[in-house]
């Protein structure tokens, strides 16, 4: 046990020592917290829209103003024929173009059902189907007033079906309130990974490790002794990442920040574990880089935070359970935003467990102390 | 007991034979040398008996203990001292020291006996950061932790290559003074003026021993006449030395060549033949052999016998 002591001591001495390694851990990470935070967001605020309107009657321009008065659609040019907004299109300067035909006023009054066209710019395939569904909604919208204003009963009954839909858990669509807690997992884990990594083979780079290996300390010490130390680093930037996202986002903090911590200790095991696994078959610290970015990237991937785990394919969504990115920010979102309890997070708990078991078994067997 | 056996020892990397069937053997407080240039395969035998590395043949013991079998109890008992200065460059002097005490099991005041001699020249700096300590300083401290745990064998591969002469006369001074405590000292050098200073030494050349034997044993065991000769121009003289009937090998070692003729000759008969070819100031004495001569010699035959292994 006091070899072991000793071991960790020596670790956080060398740690503090290192004048870069300190405020890499700390001021980093919440830079990128708020920038991230802030930047990475699903959210679609401006939409450049072009109207083509063949019919210059009152409802037309009533409907045009209705959607430009709307902020998140800017109206960029008004031309008379579909030519030019499809050149406007073309040159990337529109989004969609919204074609209203001629005598859409005049059929809407007779009881016809005037068509009207959105012609969408899908080159950005998440801006084309936000902007649709928002114009959309707002065409509904307007068609329903109309109706109720020009006396149709008869084409209102669709409007028997009223849908109400409520958000829960995240009322006001906050985006910053469900990336923060999703980018702190993510960077806490990085981090860790990235220092584990390095870490032994540093040893072997300095030669110190030659030193060690004819000592008679043993191998799950030596393990250890790396591990306790960055797990405390990383529980530390943790607290520091929860309390600046509180501060500046206002993250809802819902559930006990016990349970975060107490799966956040399993989570950031597992994730050092593979450092260190990958620590031990690298000879250099640029081999251990490359090899710990190419798992960062599918982890970062493959982890929900950019895309659902829910959309990808069958194979994809397998893929995540070995990825403890996955589950931290799972669990994070859970607790955070919706005050799961231990029940809730289970299985998460359950699949971090056995990867903290294999990776550092690994690690602890793919050390060797003689070759 | 004999503190080290190696027996039969073979090891290979690859297409690559690092040693060649080495046996050797070392004895309670003997102080050992390994001599042979770089690349003799010095450090391999130092990483297979430290148990960092297996053999693929042969057999040994360190501290009476079989290499492979009972490599934990070696690593209780054996110092090492690698190569390649590896201490913990971002921890002082201090702290180096009491880590390695620590993973021992023991502390530095348990054994400062043993290593009181060599830590009062560098307790003047035991807060400074090893990594900024001189090449002396380093091989001080490195020697400092690697006794801290009273090793009953120490390993020091090449403990004084890049160091200062004075730094190197103090460190082998150090190592005669553990000697006397007991402490068997297996130690490598490609310094031939070294080998002098060890009780019995080993030449070792492309992974074979040449010879094993005392200093004064080897440097008798030379079987021809030697002379130191030195005139003005010591390249000219080379030249014509090497196209005389008499003599078998000359080399230069310092401002002498050490001529070895193929029978006795007087020093008269070499001057007068000297000076019929225009040589100056020529100087000329009949020596004993160096274990550099020695290890040139031996080293000679051995390429001879390669070569037409081949």
């Amino acid at each position: 046990m006091k070899i072991l002591a000793y071991l960790i001591q020596k670790e956080f001495t060398q740690i503090f020592r290192n004048k870069a390694l300190l405020p890499m851990m700390t001021i980093l990470p919440i830079v990128q917290l708020i920038v991230l935070s802030n930047a990475a967001s699903n959210e679609v605020k401006n939409v450049n829209l072009v109207v083509v309107d063949k019919d210059h009657s009152e409802q037309s321009r009533l409907l045009t103003r209705k959607i430009v008065a709307n902020e998140r659609f800017s109206l960029v040019s008004a031309p008379y024929s579909k030519e030019n907004a499809m050149e406007t299109m073309q040159t990337n300067g529109a989004d969609i173009v919204l074609e209203i035909p001629q005598n859409f006023e005049r059929s809407f009054l007779k009881g016809e059902r005037p068509q009207l066209q959105i012609l969408v710019n899908a080159i950005n395939g998440q801006q084309a189907t936000v902007g649709v569904g928002y114009l959309n909604s707002i065409i509904g919208t307007f068609n329903k007033e109309l109706q109720t204003r020009v006396g149709q009963p008869a084409i209102g009954k669709n409007a028997n079906i009223q849908i109400a839909s409520r958000n829960w858990y995240n009322p006001e669509i906050e985006y910053t309130h469900f990336m923060a807690p999703g980018i702190l997992a993510e960077l806490t884990a990085l981090l860790t990974i990235i220092l584990s990594a390095m870490n032994v083979v540093r040893e072997r780079e300095m030669g110190t490790i030659e030193q060690i290996n004819v000592t008679p300390i043993k191998k799950w010490q030596f393990i250890v002794g790396k591990l306790v130390p960055f797990l405390c680093v990383g529980l530390l930037l943790l607290t520091v990442g929860l309390i600046a996202s509180k501060l500046i986002f206002d993250i809802p903090m819902l559930g006990n920040i016990g349970i975060i911590f107490m799966y956040a200790i399993v989570n950031l095991i597992a994730v050092l574990g593979l450092g260190l696994l990958i620590s031990n078959f690298a000879n250099t610290q640029q081999q251990a880089i490359f090899v710990a970015f190419f798992f960062i990237l599918i982890f970062v991937l493959m982890c929900g935070l950019f895309t659902p785990i829910d959309s990808m394919p069958k194979w994809a969504q397998y893929f995540t359970i070995p990825n403890p990115l996955a589950h931290f920010i799972s669990v994070s979102r859970k607790v955070l935003m919706k005050g799961s309890g231990l029940a809730d997070i289970k299985m998460e708990f359950l699949y971090t467990f056995i990867l903290a078991i294999l990776f550092n078994s690994l690690a602890i067997w793919s050390y060797k102390k003689q070759s | 007991m004999l503190a080290i056996t190696v027996s039969h020892i073979s090891k290979s990397f690859g297409t690559v034979q690092a040693l060649k069937d080495i046996s050797l053997s070392v004895e309670d407080g003997e102080l050992f040398g390994l001599i042979g240039p770089d690349g003799a395969g010095k450090s391999t035998l130092f990483r297979i008996l430290t148990t960092l590395l297996l053999a693929d043949k042969g057999e040994g013991t360190v501290a009476g203990h079989p290499i492979v079998s009972k490599y934990k109890e070696i690593r209780k008992k054996v110092g090492y001292m690698p190569g390649k200065f590896s201490l913990y460059q971002d921890l002082s002097v201090e702290e180096n020291l009491s880590f390695f005490a620590t993973i021992f099991g023991t502390t530095i005041e348990a054994n400062y006996d043993l290593i009181k001699d060599i830590y009062v020249q560098i307790e003047p700096f035991k807060k400074r950061l090893a990594g900024q300590l001189s090449g002396g300083m380093k091989q001080k401290l490195a020697l400092c932790c690697a006794l801290i745990h009273k090793p009953e064998v120490l390993f020091l591969d090449e403990p004084t290559t890049g160091v200062d002469a004075v730094s190197r006369k103090e460190f082998w001074e150090m190592l005669q003074r553990l000697k006397e405590k007991g402490i068997a000292i297996l130690v490598s050098t490609p310094y031939m003026d070294e080998a002098e200073l060890c009780d019995r030494i080993a030449l070792i050349q492309n992974g074979r021993i040449l010879q094993t034997d005392t200093p004064e044993a080897l440097r008798a065991s030379y079987p021809y006449p030697l002379y130191a000769v030195k005139s003005r121009n010591t390249y000219q003289l080379l030249k014509s030395l090497r196209e005389t009937f008499y003599t078998r090998t000359v080399l230069p070692f310092g401002d002498f060549l050490h001529l070895s003729t193929k029978e006795k000759m007087a020093l008269d008969q070499i001057q007068n033949d000297l000076r019929t070819k225009g040589f100056e100031a020529i100087e000329i004495k009949e020596i004993e052999a160096t274990v550099e001569d020695v290890f040139l010699e031996l080293s000679d035959t051995e390429e001879a016998r390669t070569t037409t292994e081949r």
